[in-house]
């Protein structure tokens, strides 16, 4: 009882009163009831795993966008609009909507004809087990950290926001997602994820709704900016021609080629935390929909976002500051402005639904994270290196115990950030030493059947060394940036972007050479896994409005309009 | 999309958005008439009530439209 106390008398951003809580309650009752309602259905390895590739498109869909969809993501791209405006859209637009739509015209046929299970399995049929073994390895451990990495950085935000202890929010939220995860595998995490994306919108449209409504619409909004700010914090592109025009201290060539070419197709195309959603669908064309109606979300999700940090810098009377500067003058962070805002115009019940849909963002990003860890772990790494022919149901055991386990690696990770914190400024950049190479030795695999087992193998261990090397490179030698990045001006962002671009292009110029001078597989064994040599469905007999293709295009037009708008 | 054999996930959608309507739209109508002393901004929109209506609303149509046995996917 003490301890409930004082748990609730911490400072605080806002204060929850009853019908809050209910609403807080409730939400995770609700997940929890969903996980233990599908355990029946998760006996075999394809419904645990899998999810009895039965998903609908929508269903797959939203799930795809979910999985990122994390509370950090929401948290931390509004503190970046209210940093660096209406540039952070560009993680949204030209870092997302190419690369969605590439995915599900280009990519998918060949991940979905050739039945795999994660991305690595598909390079197990395309390079071998050496590649596999290598993506396998490097995914499980950093999918493991990142989630650790989340949830540590989540605990601590609701222990800003609401006063929560961090242990406290640490374990129930983590136990909640191992349970429900366990139980059901992967078709209780869509749904969830499912359910949490509703709850995302219900709890965060409110804000930008409200927030335009007191700043006089889009041209009140601009007009304070201008004022408050800079009126270059409402451009997307027309400030991108120098490094030290714009605050994000990025030029657009960082953004089209390392952003949008690399980073953002590796991510959505080969990160096999979202791809797995849509694998788990019931069908091709269901499973080519599915990113293109995450897609179409996608594009929107600025609106709850990007717009409510720049609300916060027409509207907020304080100015918020970076993190370090924050905890040293008592003020508020770029990261609060979601959360402000919330407070700003959200009474009883709104508030609540407000705190839900951060913390479901929180469940749905770690929940993805521990599927597809599990499946990894399983499918790539145990089975395959560790025990390979026990029963489906041994296997089936082995994934729920390994979401139990992926959960307490990822809280022991979460422990020593606590006490490392410095981790977290490394682990960006470790995650994108692997996504880039990956993308080019998966798209090579992909599209030209001459791509060698030993070329696959190879030129990925050099696209994630080359990616380390840059890294360390700029860290014991600042210097390097203009190197690394072209310009000394560059920035974190602008270095990240094109080191992936550097990694990935030396990652196919490796498979490539490799590849030229070592023997391909023959014709016989690539069947469905690459371009020419798989029968993908022609789609003639279906009616213009069922093909995907024009639904991509669709999204193709809105796309290039809104960036117009916006330019 | 069917889970369990007779449940629908927008079933499950649906009460959530029920009852989080309803939670809402309660505490916006005690408000209405029990202001608080320190009100949000734009308070004098109300949003819970026509917010939580709203949800209220939706939930309650997709509860009708995927109630388990309509055999609705």
């Amino acid at each position: 009882m003490t301890a409930a106390l004082a748990f609730l008398n911490v400072p605080r951003l806002v204060h929850l009163s009853a019908v809050d809580l209910v609403i807080i309650v409730f939400y995770f009752a609700m997940v929890l009831a969903i996980g233990f309602y599908l355990k029946e259905r998760a006996n075999t390895g394809e419904d645990f795993f899998m999810a009895g590739r039965e998903m609908t498109a929508w269903i797959a869909g939203l799930s795809f966008l979910s999985a990122n969809l994390g509370s950090l993501e929401l948290m931390g791209w509004a503190g970046a609009s209210y940093q660096y405006g209406i540039l952070a859209a560009h993680w949204y637009w030209i870092g997302a909507i190419p690369a969605m739509l590439f995915l599900a015209l280009v990519m998918m046929p060949f991940y979905y004809i050739s039945k795999t299970h994660s991305v690595p399995g598909y390079l197990k049929l395309r390079f071998g087990e050496s590649s596999r073994a290598l993506s396998s390895i490097c995914f499980a451990f950093m999918t493991v950290l990142m989630s650790g990495i989340n949830m540590y950085s989540m605990a601590l935000v609701l222990k800003i926001i609401l006063g929560w202890n961090i242990n406290v929010s640490i374990w129930v939220s983590s136990l909640t997602v191992a349970i429900y995860v366990s139980l059901g595998g992967l078709r209780s995490a869509i749904f969830n994820e499912v359910l949490q994306f509703i709850l995302i919108w219900g709890g965060a449209l409110l804000i930008p709704i409200l927030g335009l409504v007191e700043a006089g619409g889009w041209s009140g909004l601009k007009a304070r900016i201008a004022v408050n700010a800079s009126a270059e914090y409402t451009h997307m592109w027309s400030t991108m021609g120098h490094f030290k025009d714009n605050p994000m201290g990025i030029h657009w060539t960082g953004i089209v080629f390392g952003l949008a070419a690399v980073i953002s197709t590796g991510y959505w195309t080969t990160d096999f935390l979202v791809v797995q959603r849509v694998l788990a669908a019931k069908d091709l064309r269901a499973a080519k929909m599915a990113p293109i109606i995450g897609a179409t979300f996608k594009m929107f999700v600025p609106f709850i976002v990007i717009l409510p940090g720049l609300l916060g810098i027409a509207l907020l009377p304080m100015k918020l500051m970076p993190e370090a500067q924050a905890v040293a003058t008592g003020g508020h962070s770029y990261n609060e402005v979601l959360p402000l805002m919330l407070a700003r115009y959200c009474g009883p019940g709104l508030l609540g639904l407000g705190i839900t849909a951060l913390i479901a963002g929180f469940m749905s990003g770690m929940a993805g994270n521990v599927s597809a860890f599990t499946t990894v772990w399983t499918y790539d790494i145990y089975r395959a290196l560790i025990k390979k022919d026990a029963s489906d149901r041994h296997y089936v055991s082995m994934g729920r115990w390994s979401t139990l386990g992926g959960v307490i690696i990822s809280i022991g990770t979460a422990y020593l950030v606590i006490h490392f914190k410095s981790i977290m400024d490394y682990v960006q950049a470790l995650f994108s030493f692997f996504i880039a190479p990956l993308f080019a030795t998966v798209i090579l695999g992909m599209l030209w059947k001459r791509a060698s087992p030993a070329g696959g193998f190879w030129g990925l261990l050099a696209g994630t060394g080359s990616s380390v090397g840059m890294w360390a490179w700029v860290k014991l030698d600042p210097t390097a940036l203009r190197y690394v990045a072209l310009s000394p001006y560059a920035r974190d962002m602008a270095e990240n972007m094109y080191r992936a671009l550097w990694s990935c292009l030396l990652c196919a110029f490796v498979t490539v050479a490799v590849s030229l001078a070592t023997r391909p597989k023959p014709d016989a064994e690539l069947t469905g896994l690459v371009y020419g040599l798989t029968a993908i469905p022609h789609e003639e007999h279906v009616s213009i409005f069922h093909r995907p293709a024009f639904w991509a295009a669709v999204v193709g037009v809105v796309f290039v309009a809104l960036n117009i708008i916006f330019w | 999309m069917k889970a369990g054999g007779s449940i629908s996930i927008w079933f499950f959608v649906g009460i959530s958005l029920l009852v989080n309507g309803l939670l809402i739209l309660g505490a916006g109508v005690y408000e209405l008439f029990h202001p608080p002393q320190a009100p949000v901004v734009l308070f004098h929109l109300h949003a819970s009530i026509w917010w939580g209506g709203l949800l209220a609303l939706l939930g309650a149509g997709y509860c009708i439209h995927f109630a388990p046995g309509k055999g609705r996917v």
